[in-house]
């Protein structure tokens, strides 16, 4: 039978992942250092584990609300308010399987055929296909090393056109670290007002900031509220990647649209994660404040170590990534990162792999031991400084 | 006080000064100054090794042992307990509440050689009621780290 006639050819054309190739070489090698993945070290914290474990031994195996379990939205709605100063009502949430499962109703209850949708990058590499297969436009926005990764109202406004439906707002970005600030938003919001954009802001490392400030939403900024998707989840806050369990809060029309989309996809998000899910909120502030202090120490360390190697990286502020630039070994990220596995087998992920403009970088996370980085540092020190000996 | 610091440190004794300095942001000197005073002042009460023993082919074993005495005007059991960690086969002393008052990890060679210390030492105490020996057969977990099964990352190499 000839496939190509039958499957899709809007999927059938998405680009694959930039680092299938990588992943296919660190899987032959033994002794593969990986910088690679971004997902939490961290296991699951164990009274979130057993509250999971106890849902299934009361015998909860059964699908919960479309929009999730009342108890959960409503401890999302307490948490958003203690945490993040951001007001929703429960019928303001829908639990979904993860964070991206919130993207893709997000933007399938908001875009039309033909709607352009901006996406600045380097940013996590979800949203262009799904924005593709939901008919709309991506349109990229290349952000810059120089002002920290940070989306400009410049740029943003010089993208803008009469087809301009929404905005993604990757904040704190995988894979850069960067954040946007209070002030930062504040600039671009009088033009997505202006423009009469909606944003979906992707807030799933909101817990996971470094400077002087707590994480800030958009939606908390006057007249963005009424604009806003905020889509964030358990998978980094708690290190629960595996539960598979998200959120998104919006106004209640947007809300309940996309629950009509996720009722007929999805059912209800897992109902063991939803039991968890509630444990992690009501007692779990304290873990994620463990978990952060660690992340905040080995980020020190792995910044400070590609800076002395002389591959300079600008200070992350959020998430779990440093985002060093490579540009001075000559070397393309491809490149860079297939000789620096090959020979140290130390696995990075090239920069292009978030977008064009991720040319010139790695992306190097830091979940993992101090033991683990330090060693995969010292190794991509004896890279470089062979590097320039062989020159 | 640095509170950051002693986490590190609790965590591993062994993070170089250089490393302990990059990683909380403040210099090398800040954190030997803050290590040095935090000893002097006796809030480090030292730094060990956390060693299975097991594993290498020495006998090592280990007993808790609950004692019940009986308090001495004013001293309660201070004076007890304060004999008692005195010897080198005594790892631990901690004053309990409820239906004992010391517990005494106590280690040795082999069985008999504990039972003896228990016997010939810890019970003819003055003031030692009553003495109860439980050995400890498996060590699963030790001063926060995980003593039995392999360390393992089953994360795969990467993950966008």
């Amino acid at each position: 039978m000839d496939y190509s006639k039958k499957l899709n050819s809007k999927a059938a054309a998405l680009k694959p992942s930039g680092i299938r190739k990588f992943f296919d070489i660190s899987e032959q090698m033994d002794n593969v250092i990986s910088l690679g993945v971004g997902e939490p070290d961290f296991q699951t914290p164990w009274h979130i584990r057993r509250a999971g474990i106890e849902s299934l031994e009361g015998g909860k195996t059964r699908y919960t609300a479309n929009r999730g379990m009342e108890p959960l939205r409503k401890e999302i709605v307490k948490y958003m308010k203690r945490r993040f100063n951001l007001t929703y009502d429960p019928n303001e949430v829908v639990v979904t399987v993860g964070g991206s499962e919130a993207i893709d109703l997000a933007v399938r209850a908001l875009v039309e055929p033909g709607d352009e949708v901006l996406i600045p990058q380097p940013s996590f590499v979800c949203y262009e296909p799904i924005v593709t297969l939901a008919g709309g436009v991506p349109v990229t926005i290349e952000l810059k090393s120089y002002n920290n990764f940070v989306l400009t109202p410049e740029q943003l406004e010089s993208k803008i056109t009469s087809k301009t439906k929404a905005l993604v707002l990757p904040y704190p970005s995988n894979p850069t670290g960067g954040i946007m600030l209070r002030q930062d938003l504040e600039k671009i919001a009088p033009i997505i007002k202006k423009h009469d954009l909606m944003v979906i802001s992707d807030e799933i490392y909101a817990e996971l900031t470094f400077g002087e400030d707590r994480h800030v939403s958009i939606a908390e900024i006057p007249d963005m509220w009424e604009r806003t998707v905020i889509v964030s989840g358990f998978s980094k806050t708690y290190s629960m990647t595996g539960w598979r369990l998200g959120y998104a809060l919006a106004p209640e029309p947007i809300i309940s649209l996309m629950t009509k989309i996720h009722q007929f996809a999805i059912m209800s998000a897992p109902t063991t994660s939803q039991y968890a899910a509630i444990d992690a909120l009501k007692n779990g502030d304290n873990d994620i404040k463990k978990m952060r202090n660690e992340y905040n120490a080995r980020r020190r360390l792995v910044v400070n170590g590609f800076n002395e190697i002389g591959l300079t990286c600008f200070e992350p502020l959020g998430a779990f990534y440093a985002f060093p630039s490579i540009k001075s070994t000559g070397l393309t990220s491809e490149e860079f990162c297939e000789k620096l596995l090959y020979s140290k087998k130390v696995a990075m992920v090239p920069g292009n792999a978030f977008g064009d403009s991720g040319e010139g970088f790695v992306r190097v996370s830091y979940c993992y031991s101090v033991e683990h980085l330090k060693e995969a540092l010292r190794r991509t020190a004896e890279f470089v400084k062979e590097l320039k000996d062989g020159e | 006080m640095n509170r950051e610091l002693l986490e590190l440190l609790e965590k591993n004794a062994r993070y170089t000064t250089a490393d302990l300095a990059t990683m909380l942001g403040i210099s090398a000197d800040e954190v030997r100054a803050e290590i040095a005073k935090m000893q002097k002042e006796g809030l480090i009460r030292g730094f060990k090794t956390i060693i299975d023993w097991e594993r290498l082919d020495s006998a090592y074993v280990s007993a808790l042992i609950e004692l019940k005495i009986t308090p001495l005007p004013d001293l309660g059991f201070e004076d007890a307990a304060k004999k008692i960690m005195q010897y080198d086969e005594v790892e631990s002393v901690y004053l309990m509440s409820g239906s004992y008052d010391l517990t005494v990890i106590v280690k040795g060679k082999t069985f008999q050689e504990v039972a003896m210390f228990v016997g010939k030492v810890l019970a003819p105490m003055n003031g030692v009621i009553s003495t109860s020996t439980h050995f400890v057969l498996r060590r699963y977990k030790e001063m926060d780290v995980i003593m039995c099964g392999e360390k393992g990352d089953d994360r795969g190499s990467f993950w966008l």
